[in-house]
């Protein structure tokens, strides 16, 4: 029987149950206003290691361990790990999760990456292809201005468009035992370029996949904006959110009451100096495990469509003059009762 | 009087730039180029040089007047050693100052360990 609807997504038949979430952040997460939320806040953002990238492979290893643990498994249950970070050849992932020993399919998506480690890790249990499969990603700031803009001793100035890369791990372990929560259905975002060149506003460069996908999500599933209790993105920020809900409004759905945005709910702009909100894997990813799960767990929300987007550039692509194209992964989360 | 003369001069080139930042969508690497090419014109121009001397450190200090030391130098070995200074009077005249900042950043990395903006 199959299991796709429309033209882009899947409705499970049986749908994988989300086993455990883990969180780990560094200290400007820890003092925002979802801080006292996450599971781990560390003390300074090396986590104990030499260089950031060795801290955010441990920050993956560290929420990988704690979500096992939460969800009282051991790594040999784990028939797959779906993982993936901003770094070049995702060298967070490989080097974080070594030592698992887990079977593992690296990804990348920038920063939707949580919701495309959380749409293959549901898929393939509702395949029967694994009992108990984890999805983490991660994303940490230093790392990623040392990938994609300039390394921190070079002092430069960041424009009030940009965003704040989240230093934090977000794991989750999605399996075939009951539980409150199960990811329903997923949409899977296409690759969408409006021929935004601005590599400092992002999240106009986003909006337009953001947009696509949800849309997409709606149409597929016959389902109106207010059949979720909330429409949630990565880190669309103040300016991405105007763009997108705008773009929705011209397609016919305005989804202006039930939409979130990470990037927005991370930080407190006015006192911490982050512009336009957070970004990064690791903005949705520990957002989505620390904020939005634990209310769907309560039955306060009974439905979400957590809809991260990825800006899919490199910093080859936009010296050599190319504009930046985003995408965005939807995935169903529900309340299982 | 030297002293009010740099302070006002650098701190007005500086503003300037600062309005291009903030204005434009021009990265900093451009604004840099930009910079550079510009003193290197004035210098060419003669407009450079007097307003050295006017400003001191005020205009040799941000980078327009690096910009102006590659063209002096430049102009100079031309003048020694003909075609083959276009290549030779840039670094030398710059020496100084590029060598400082590789020993200076080095010594720095020595001495301090790598931290987080806060």
């Amino acid at each position: 029987m199959s299991q796709t609807v429309g033209t882009q997504s899947i409705r499970f038949e049986q749908a994988p149950y989300i086993q455990s979430s883990a969180s780990i952040v560094g200290t400007k997460e820890g003092e925002g206003p979802l801080g006292k939320l996450f599971d781990v806040v560390g003390s300074d953002d090396k986590f104990g290691e030499e260089t950031w990238e060795e801290a955010e492979s441990t920050l993956q290893k560290e929420a990988a361990t704690l979500a096992l643990g939460k969800a009282d498994l051991k790594k040999e249950n784990i028939r797959y790990i779906f993982g993936g970070d901003l770094l070049g050849q995702n060298i967070a992932t490989t080097f974080g999760l070594m030592e698992l020993n887990i079977p593992l399919f690296g990804l990348y998506g920038a920063c939707s990456t949580a919701g495309e480690s959380l749409s293959l890790a549901a898929m393939a249990v509702a395949a029967g292809y694994g009992d108990n499969v984890l999805a983490v990603t991660s994303s940490h700031f230093a790392s990623a201005e040392k990938q994609f803009r300039f390394p921190l001793e070079y002092a430069s100035q960041r424009p009030l468009s940009a965003t704040w890369t989240v230093t934090g791990s977000g794991a989750f372990v999605l399996g075939t035992k009951r539980s409150h929560l199960r990811i329903t259905g997923i949409t899977t975002g296409k690759v969408v370029d409006y021929g935004v060149k601005d590599s400092m506003n992002m999240g106009a460069a986003m909006a337009p996949a953001a947009c696509d996908t949800i849309y997409q999500n709606l149409v597929d599933f016959k389902r109106q904006p207010e059949d979720y209790d909330k429409i949630i993105t990565g880190d669309l920020g103040t300016v991405g959110q105007e763009i997108l809900i705008d773009l929705l409004k011209k397609k016919g759905y305005d989804i202006s009451t039930v939409h979130m945005d990470c990037g927005i709910e991370i930080f407190d702009s006015e006192t911490q100096n982050t512009n336009a909100g957070g970004s990064g894997c690791g903005c949705s990813a520990v957002t989505l495990s620390a904020y939005i799960l634990p209310k769907l767990e309560k039955g306060t929300y009974k439905r979400v469509l957590f809809v991260p987007t990825g800006a899919l550039l490199s910093t080859v692509s936009f010296n050599e003059g190319q504009s930046v194209p985003g995408i965005a992964h939807g995935v169903v989360i529900e309340y299982a009762g | 009087m030297d002293y009010v003369n740099a302070f006002w001069v650098g701190g007005l080139i500086c503003a300037l730039t600062q309005i291009l930042m903030e204005k434009t969508k021009m990265l900093p690497g451009r604004i840099m180029v930009l910079l550079v090419c510009s003193g290197a014109v004035l210098g060419a121009l003669q407009i450079y040089e007097p307003f050295r001397e006017f400003a001191g450190a005020g205009a040799s200090v941000p980078l327009l007047g690096f910009g102006n030391t590659l063209w002096k130098g430049i102009q100079e070995a031309v003048q020694t050693d003909g075609f083959i200074g276009i290549f030779m009077g840039g670094f030398t005249a710059s020496a100084v100052g590029i060598s400082a900042a590789l020993v200076f950043g080095y010594l720095a990395s020595l001495i301090f360990q790598p931290k987080m903006k806060k």
